[in-house]
């Protein structure tokens, strides 16, 4: 076995602690479930559309869980005419 | 009144089956009447891990279903006098079990044994709320590993909810049991420690079972680990955590802290 990764390699039960932690956080509160994310992902787009013309299918909405606080991501593609378009 | 207590976990292969049978043996071998009870209908195995599969007539469905008798069906262990099982059945499936139906079973074994203990099938499905539904005690059986934890919390969140103790108000007394402690890997920093899972789920814990090729033999030969070896390092485990159940207090010794150097260096060289 190699030594130098025997001693420099990381402890996995750490990870598994911190993992379970997020996870389980998420878990009780039933948050950031799909469902939510359909929803908020049809809310945005009709906000969008509302002043530009956007293809329903080039909006992402990505949620990453996370303790204290989850990141919610939203990336839209906005075609450089849609201004003019919607104007 | 005897206690109903229900051995559940959530996920699948944790050791629900082989603690249903070592703790009901470690019971009855203390004098007291016990009957260890199979939901896992279509897939029974506490038959087998009793030693009892040669021996099964009637089970569990058909005493709900009116064509057998409670006591027909109740298959006497052949080693410890006071030691009983109500098998599954394995032909037919879940939607057999009917709420009114195990209310019955359940209602009577009750009163005629001090300890019920139901081995929940794997899952959160109907055969799994149906065995910890009447339950006054649950033991929630959990292995050091990311997946078997959070399963547990989903079934810690039942107990909480889908018992009759729950809708009733009253607060289901809750046991962790963990199994498959490898105290090598534990040792190496890979495997959850036994105060991570703790403060992840909150619950008293009843026992440690360190990982072992005992509980594996005594499956292979049709014996609770509790009466195929005394002796053997999770027997022992599992007599604690029996006594433990009937209210004893006794200090909890995680596995392989007792060893000494020799032990570690062989431990270490091992992995």
């Amino acid at each position: 076995m190699n030594l130098l990764r025997l001693f420099t390699r990381q402890q996995s039960g750490a990870a598994a602690r911190e993992r379970l932690q997020v996870l389980l956080a998420h878990d009780r509160a039933n948050t950031g479930d799909s469902e939510l994310v359909t929803k908020l992902r049809d809310e945005i787009l009709r906000a969008i559309s509302k002043h530009m013309e956007v293809d329903a299918d080039k909006v992402s909405v990505k949620i990453e869980r996370g303790v204290p606080v989850s990141t919610l991501f939203v990336d839209v593609e906005i075609p450089s005419d849609a201004e003019r378009k919607a104007a | 009144m005897g206690k109903v207590i229900v051995v559940t976990s959530g996920k699948g292969g944790v050791g629900k089956t082989t603690s249903t049978a070592a703790l009901g043996a470690a019971l009855a071998q203390t004098g007291a009447k016990v009957v260890v009870v199979d939901f896992d209908v279509g897939l029974r195995n506490l038959d087998l891990v009793m030693g009892a599969e040669r021996r099964v007539v009637y089970d569990l469905v058909n005493v709900i279903q009116g064509e057998a008798k409670l006591t027909q069906a109740l298959i006497r262990d052949k080693r410890v006098e006071t030691l009983f099982l109500l098998p599954a059945s394995q032909t037919r499936d879940k939607d057999n079990l009917t709420p009114e139906g195990v209310e019955r079973v359940i209602t009577a074994l009750r009163k005629a044994f001090d300890f019920v203990i139901c081995d929940s099938p794997a899952g959160i499905e109907r055969g799994a709320t149906l065995a910890m539904r009447h339950a006054d005690v649950a033991i929630v059986v959990t292995n050091p590993e990311v997946s078997s934890v959070r399963d547990s919390d989903r079934i810690i969140g039942l107990l909480d909810s889908k018992t009759l103790k729950a809708e009733n108000g009253e607060t289901m007394e809750k046991h962790l049991l963990l199994t498959r402690y490898d105290s090598v890997r534990a040792e190496r920093g890979d495997m959850l420690k036994v105060d991570d899972v703790l403060e992840i789920l909150s619950i008293p814990l009843l026992g440690i079972i360190p990982e072992s090729m005992d509980v594996l033999r005594a499956s292979n030969v049709g014996s609770p680990v509790t009466l195929a070896d005394g002796r053997s390092a999770p027997a022992i485990a599992y007599f604690e955590a029996a006594r433990r159940l009937t209210g004893e207090t006794l200090p909890i010794v995680i596995p392989g802290d007792k060893r000494g150097l020799f032990g570690k260096i062989f431990g270490r060289r091992a992995a």
